[in-house]
């Protein structure tokens, strides 16, 4: 019988090495089971340090209020916006890689699907703090849900694009965890099975729902994620495109432009594999799992950062020309003095953002840039310290002068607690991360082991001789080979190793 | 609880378990059910399983979720609380699309996890047979019904000619974690024996 897989001849292998199903669950289940390593045990404690840092700064903005930053009347949106944007743009991969490239059939997410689904669900987690808590009075919180009240009732304002993100935001982390826990289930289960100690039975059997691998429960799983795909699909797109309504359909020059939908999603993908990339090459070296996460992952997402960075720089460049094309004084002086000018007093943002989000990134059109690990960890960190700037650009230099001089702001700089609460959402991102790493499997054990024997075992073989032939009787020898015999050599390839 | 008896065999590759499973089906055993380190394409139907109604199921809790955004809205906007913003009409549509696209993605989302969980009687604290520790590492476990008519030895026999690593037998009590909760799982051909035999 041949094969019942279609193995292609010439990609490169998703997964490094020859390996059977037995290699994949003893590599990846390696880390749940050792000992953590001092290096673990240090950035764990260095996280916690942070975050407990920005419990403290937070307890300080709840207890004497708002002035404990350096807000102002004119500035009103300035650190604390700005972080939410950053990190929900950051909680953009995760999902991307693992719905839309799921419809799309690349088979490369399966590599690094968890851990970037896990870095969204964690970023979009940091990402909700800011908001709440500039509400000031934070145990009103409640009031931006809809529910039957004594105040009248009176609703929230369904009008409002800042209802439409309490909205999106909350249901983005909810399917965003859905789909992140449904695929957990049947690895929860591997670990389960594997588990030496009672405490780690009962706990992994807790977490794995009593999985057991049927086959009916395959087939619903797979139904299940190939639809839960499909409605996270729009739901990434519309998380971003909501936040961008938040500005753009205000009245603030800079603002006020109809391009901030896809340049906010494009930005926001562009971030998000960039904080991808940085987590996943530590990840990757750490626990040893360059056969799973290889260079073509790595290539792979690069191919995605040098694309979406060229859309944003088109987006910034289109908002130059719309703001130089449409005559209006006040948008040109956002855009030509508060942003372009160096030597405004903010200049140095806008510069910065261009800087490291339009031209650095351009280097990943080098092959041998984008394979390159050093340089693709260095570009992952420049790339979403401009996405900082980008957002700060936006926020404040649209702000600190608006309509009335009278009213402009003086220079506008974060107090300590203000750094401190950003510090702190790093404090939580990395704990939940580091706690994430020692316990869950970091790579889709089911997933790995589906896509294992399509994963280029004959292009390892073939290859070299193929590059060494003529084109001519590599084209005549690969229009008369049959399927099957393609395939015995795939399937065969298992029994000898 | 009935206890019952398996035959249980053990595959290493899925490209043996498929004819495998075709010929234990043709020879007139029933197939309790293949447990699989993950989803094995087509098995499903190699064991003659019903397609999935999940995503029916998904689709009425989405339009659920688009009803219950735009009729609440409708209704807080319209009748319980007229709001004048802006001067705008109370019944804005266009401004609910967000909202309303949003709640369908939430309820169809939530309603087939959910479900599924149901289904597959899947949750926490949740106990099941396991057949084999190693289904969720790199074997392929079938498991066969053995009624007072089946000859074991013959059995096994079969299954190790077709490529079974071990064959043996394992008494298991019957009950919904077997995964026999759902009497749609009985493939289509051996219910219509059933049937023949109860006549």
């Amino acid at each position: 019988m041949a094969s019942l897989k279609y193995e292609s001849q010439l990609r490169e292998p998703l997964v490094y090495g020859t390996k059977d199903y037995h290699q994949v669950t003893e590599d990846i289940c390696r880390p749940i089971e050792a000992k953590p390593s001092k290096l673990w045990y240090i950035g764990f404690f260095i996280s916690v340090a942070l975050l407990l840092f920005g419990v403290y700064s937070v307890y300080r903005e709840v207890t004497y209020g708002i002035g404990e930053w350096n807000l102002n009347k004119t500035i009103g949106w300035g650190w604390d916006i700005t972080n939410f944007v950053w990190w929900v743009g950051i909680g953009h991969a995760g999902t991307l890689i693992s719905a839309i490239l799921l419809l799309f059939r690349q088979g490369w997410r399966t590599g690094v699907n968890r851990a970037a689904e896990a870095m969204t669900i964690f970023a979009v987690m940091c990402a909700g703090q800011f908001p709440i808590f500039h509400m000031g009075r934070v145990w009103m919180a409640f009031f931006v849900l809809p529910y039957p009240n004594t105040r009248g009732p009176l609703w929230v304002n369904f009008n409002s694009p800042l209802l439409w993100d309490v909205f999106a935001i909350s249901t983005y982390f909810t399917v965003s965890l859905l789909f992140w826990y449904s695929g957990l289930l049947p690895d929860f289960g591997t670990v389960r099975d594997r588990a030496k100690t009672k405490l780690r039975k009962l706990l992994y059997g807790i977490a794995s729902f009593g999985w057991t691998g049927s086959t009916k429960h395959w087939q619903r799983h797979e139904a299940l994620s190939l639809v839960l795909a499909g409605l996270a699909t729009p739901l990434v797109l519309s998380v971003h495109t909501i936040v961008s309504f938040d500005f753009a359909t205000s009245v603030i020059p800079g603002w006020h432009t109809t391009i901030f939908p896809p340049y906010f999603v494009a930005g926001a993908i562009f971030s998000g594999f960039a904080m991808t990339q940085t987590l996943l090459l530590v990840l990757r070296k750490v626990y040893r799992l360059e056969d799973y996460i290889t260079l073509g992952h790595v290539e792979a997402m690069n191919k995605v950062i040098v694309l979406t960075g060229s859309i944003v720089g088109c987006a910034y460049l289109t908002e130059l020309f719309m703001g130089w094309y449409s005559q209006n004084k006040y948008e040109q002086y956002a855009f030509f003095y508060s942003r372009a000018n160096l030597f405004s007093p903010y200049g140095w943002s806008y510069w910065g953002m261009m800087a490291c989000n339009v031209l650095s990134p351009q280097i990943f059109w080098f092959k041998k840039f984008r394979r390159n690990l050093f340089i693709t960890f260095f570009m992952s960190v420049i790339v979403n310290v401009g996405m900082w700037f980008e957002r700060f650009v936006i926020i404040v230099t649209s702000l600190y002068r608006d309509y009335l001089p009278s009213s402009w702001s003086v220079y506008y700089s974060p107090t300590i607690w203000e750094i401190g609460f950003y510090l702190g959402t790093f404090g939580l991102f990395f704990t939940c991360f580091f706690l994430f790493s020692k316990y869950f499997p970091v790579i889709a054990i089911a997933e790995i082991k589906h896509v294992l024997k399509t994963s280029g075992e004959s292009y390892k073989d073939k290859v070299g001789h193929i590059e060494a032939k003529p084109v001519e009787e590599f084209a005549y020898q690969y229009a008369h080979v049959d399927n099957a015999s393609a395939h015995g050599k795939g399937s065969s390839g298992m029994e000898h190793h | 609880m009935a206890r019952k008896k398996f035959i249980v065999g053990l595959f290493n590759d899925e490209d043996v378990l498929f004819p495998a499973v075709k010929k234990v089906r043709s020879a007139g055993y029933k197939i309790h059910d293949v447990y699989t380190p993950f989803p094995v394409h087509g098995l499903d139907h190699a064991m003659g399983l019903r397609e999935t109604s999940l995503h029916t199921a998904g689709f009425i809790y989405g339009i659920t979720g688009t009803t219950t955004a735009i009729s609440g809205i409708s209704w807080i906007f319209t009748s319980d609380w007229p709001m004048n913003i802006g001067g705008k009409p109370h019944f804005s549509l266009p401004a609910w699309v967000p909202i309303i696209f949003e709640l369908t993605v939430l309820f169809a989302a939530v309603g087939m996890v959910l479900t599924f969980c149901y289904l597959c009687q899947l949750a926490p604290f949740v106990k099941k047979h396991h057949f084999h520790p190693r289904a969720t590492d790199d074997l392929f476990v079938m498991v066969i019904e053995s009624t007072s008519k089946t000859n074991v030895e013959d059995l096994k026999g079969f299954l190790s000619s077709n490529g079974a690593l071990e064959a043996y037998e394992e008494v298991a009590e019957d009950g919904w974690w077997l995964g026999r909760y759902d009497k749609n799982e009985i493939p289509f051909e051996s219910k219509e024996k059933e049937v023949a035999v109860v006549v």
